[in-house]
């Protein structure tokens, strides 16, 4: 006997939801496990401690859904017992998302000369160089890196790490 | 420095200053939070809390045979007295057998603070013996928990169990406590000097919130109360402020399982349940009320059968503690967030001091209408002079305890509950025990051990199934053990009877698994227990039994023997709005494979 969702209404869409929680063993257990047993997306997760004094630690999740999913989504967050604040970036506040990645391309020749007149027209940075490979350093915008990404794949893409995205509210205020 | 010396050493202690042990501190913290009763079993990593019991007075242990056992008695103790119960399990299994009675409490609810043993910290990680990540396996089905590996932390996290599970939302929450955390010492705090660093719950309405919803209650034409098991949790007051906002509006009442009770069953406004297995008319009223004021509930599946077409023409008031039960099924056009009795209250003071009244000549339409569907008499049934059918074994049982004030009644899980549910009325809160959210055959025995328990004079009558019962029968053994004369009436029908009527509607009468094979014989076994064994075969019979069974004051197990073939109705079947109800097998009915799929 199973279930069956009776939410789905609208489109689905992206959100970068904040989480700011008391740093103490298992949130992020608890929050992830929200997450998948409720059966919520998280397309990419940062988390780290963000002022040791207070013990609070920050949690920046990128997820998808309804506007009835995503509503629930951040209404769950809210009734965990260590959860300071929940900020939805996306439908709530102004912000800016920054994601950070390591790019790995691997060629000789022309693929490599090109890689790198690309990764300088995208402000990608090598940090590490051989005669056969490249790492670039690469931030920005989640969409930013994915079409940075796309292009280094024809040129010997061989690894990829990302960061996820960090958020934070423009003007003075905190979140 | 073995352990005696430990405790012996500590008890100097804590006589000058407010140091004591770690096994101290939780004894301390229970007396601290006004607890008299605990359930609990015990093992290796919880000997030291339990050499500290011993060693204590003003708190009874009842032992229990089952860890699940322990926490539906403590989930009974609590749902009967508004109190926080309490459960103290050990270490590995201790604390897995007490999941399924978590994840109850959670889906009904339920304050509970459950301390459990852990392995000593050194050891944690290591696979030791009755080692289990205990905080990992409850973390979701518990409203917080916490592993304590410092004893600095202890009284603290103790306190904030205690103000977690019976403040906003009741549920239970669980401290796992490492056996070396038990024999440190450290500072006692009390619970004046605890508070929650971020746990905030919001109990106070919005006023403007409150000041609409009597606007639209004012102006409903076809009104509907539809109320929850939020009542209850929020205190008998709740209960009290809904009987009076009937009072001044008149508007007709339906309620959830768990809500049955805050409104009395014998007052006219009062329809009888609703969903899968409601009344006619408290589910048609439903489906077309124009504003349904929804008090403490939270559009259960088994409430709104198929969401499309739930109450399609309402303007909808939701009230709830919990934010996140808002628009979570049913969009709702009007939210507030708020403990029940606050906002009933405010609710009452506006409707009085704004001078609101009510569409006197449309409300008059819609009980005439309500009248009319009450004509239908969807809870009757065929009676039979030879065979015992589970309706009317309900209604002898209801017809010989009604006089009483003092009547508890706890369920097991399947069609005895509905037909309990259905038959069985109540007319105050906190007197109807079952397992609403999670459906948890077995709840019903050990839940009457911790009611009466609460209550040693009280009646309290487990309405149960031959099938759910024996998942919890050994508790029977406590109840003989602390002179317990809980009455458990099983409706035996030799099959899992709502399996059963599923497989009979939705699976071409393949009865699959759900014949009660091999039953035990109740009454020698009630024998073996020491308690009083009775069974009824035929109608004839039932009064008399029934009696004997009230009259005795020793627990009783009571076999009555019932139609094996009857089906509960009236029946959303799955998949069908609230006007598609069949009252009888007669009806037929069509489940759509969209229904087929839903539990």
């Amino acid at each position: 006997m199973h279930d069956t969702k009776i939410k789905q209404a609208g489109e689905n869409e992206r959100h970068t939801l904040t989480v700011l929680v008391d740093n103490e063993a298992g949130v992020l257990a608890r929050v992830v496990g929200l997450f998948s047993g409720r059966g919520y997306n998280i397309e990419s997760l940062t988390v780290a401690e963000v002022d040791p004094m207070a013990r609070t630690s920050r949690i920046t999740i990128v997820t998808s859904g309804t506007p009835e999913v995503i509503e629930q989504i951040e209404s769950q967050l809210r009734r965990l017992v260590p959860t300071h604040a929940v900020t939805n970036w996306t439908s709530a506040k102004a912000g800016i998302e920054r994601e950070m990645a390591l790019i790995k391309v691997a060629g000789t020749g022309e693929k490599r000369v090109e890689a790198l007149r690309m990764a300088d027209a995208f402000r990608a940075r090598p940090v590490d160089t051989t005669h056969a490979s490249f790492v670039f350093e690469i931030t920005g915008a989640p969409a930013k890196i994915d079409s940075f990404i796309e292009l280094m794949r024809p040129l010997g893409l061989v690894d990829v790490s990302r960061t996820g995205v960090a958020a934070i509210s423009r003007g003075p205020e905190a979140m | 420095m073995d352990k005696d010396d430990t405790l012996k050493d500590a008890a100097r202690a804590a006589e000058s200053a407010q140091t004591m042990t770690g096994a101290q501190m939780v004894i301390r913290a229970l007396k601290d939070q006004g607890v008299t009763h605990i359930f609990g079993y015990p093992g290796g990593a919880v000997l030291p809390i339990y050499d500290a019991l011993f060693q204590v007075e003003g708190i009874t242990h009842v032992l229990v045979r089952h860890e699940q056992g322990a926490v539906h008695a403590a989930e009974g103790y609590a749902r009967s007295t508004g109190k926080p119960g309490v459960v103290l399990v050990t270490s590995g299994p201790g604390a897995t057998n007490a999941v399924t009675g978590l994840t109850d409490a959670l889906m009904d609810s339920i304050p509970l603070v459950v301390l459990t043993g852990q392995v000593p910290t050194h050891l944690i990680g290591t696979d030791a013996f009755q080692e289990c990540d205990t905080v990992g396996i409850t973390r979701p089905c518990t409203k917080n928990n916490w592993l304590v590996k410092h004893i600095g932390d202890l009284s603290r996290v103790l306190h904030e169990a205690f103000e977690i599970a019976t403040t906003g939302r009741p549920g239970p929450v669980l401290v796992d406590i490492p056996k070396d955390v038990q024999f440190q010492s450290g500072s006692y705090l009390g619970p004046q000097s605890v508070h929650h660093r971020t746990y905030r719950p919001k109990t106070d309405p919005d006023l403007s919130s409150i000041v609409k919803a009597v606007e639209m209650m004012a102006a409903a034409k076809k009104p509907l109360f539809y109320t929850g098991g939020g009542i209850i949790n929020s205190g008998p007051e709740a209960s009290a402020l809904l009987r009076e906002l009937v009072d001044l509006t008149g508007f007709p009442v339906t309620s959830t399982l768990m809500g049955l009770g805050a409104f009395p069953a014998s007052r006219p406004e009062w329809l009888g349940m609703l969903g899968m297995h409601g009344t006619w008319e408290a589910n048609h009223a439903m489906h077309d009320c124009d504003v349904m004021i929804c008090l403490g509930a939270r559009f259960d599946d088994r409430c709104t059968g198929k969401v499309s077409s739930f109450s399609p023409k309402s303007k909808k008031i939701h009230l709830d503690i919990d934010a996140s039960q808002i628009n979570k099924i049913v969009r709702v056009d009007l939210p507030i967030v708020a403990d029940a009795t606050k906002a009933l209250r405010e609710m009452i003071r506006f409707w009085k001091s704004q001078k609101h009244k009510v569409q006197g000549a449309a409300l008059k339409e819609w009980w005439a209408q309500i009248d009319q569907w009450r004509t239908k008499q969807s809870l009757s049934y065929r009676n039979s002079d030879s065979i015992i059918k589970p309706q009317y074994a309900i209604d002898r049982l209801y017809e010989a305890t009604r006089h009483r004030s003092d009547v508890f009644v706890t369920t097991e899980v399947g069609q005895h509950q509905m037909w309990a549910a259905q038959r069985f009325h109540f007319n105050e809160p906190n007197h109807w025990m079952t397992s609403g959210g999670l459906g948890t055959m077995g709840y019903g025995l050990p839940a009457a051990v911790g009611v009466q328990i609460a209550h040693p004079d009280a009646l309290v009558i487990d309405i149960a199934g031959e099938a759910s019962v024996q998942m919890t029968m050994q508790e029977m053994s406590t109840a003989i053990q602390y002179d317990l004369p809980i009455k458990i009436f099983i409706l035996n029908n030799e099959y899992m009877g709502m399996v059963r009527q599923w497989q009979e509607i939705l699976h071409g009468k393949r009865y699959s698994h759900s014949y009660s094979e091999a039953l035990p014989d109740f009454v020698k076994m009630a024998d073996a227990f020491g308690c009083v064994g009775l069974r009824a075969d035929k109608p004839s019979e039932l009064d008399g039994k029934i009696q004997e069974m009230l009259d005795v004051k020793r627990p009783v197990l009571f076999d009555v023997r019932v139609d094996p073939t009857e089906n509960c109705y009236p029946m959303i079947p799955s998949g069908a709005a609230h006007n598609e109800m069949l009252l009888s097998p007669d009806d037929g009915g069509e489940i759509s494979d969209a229904g087929k799929m839903l539990v």
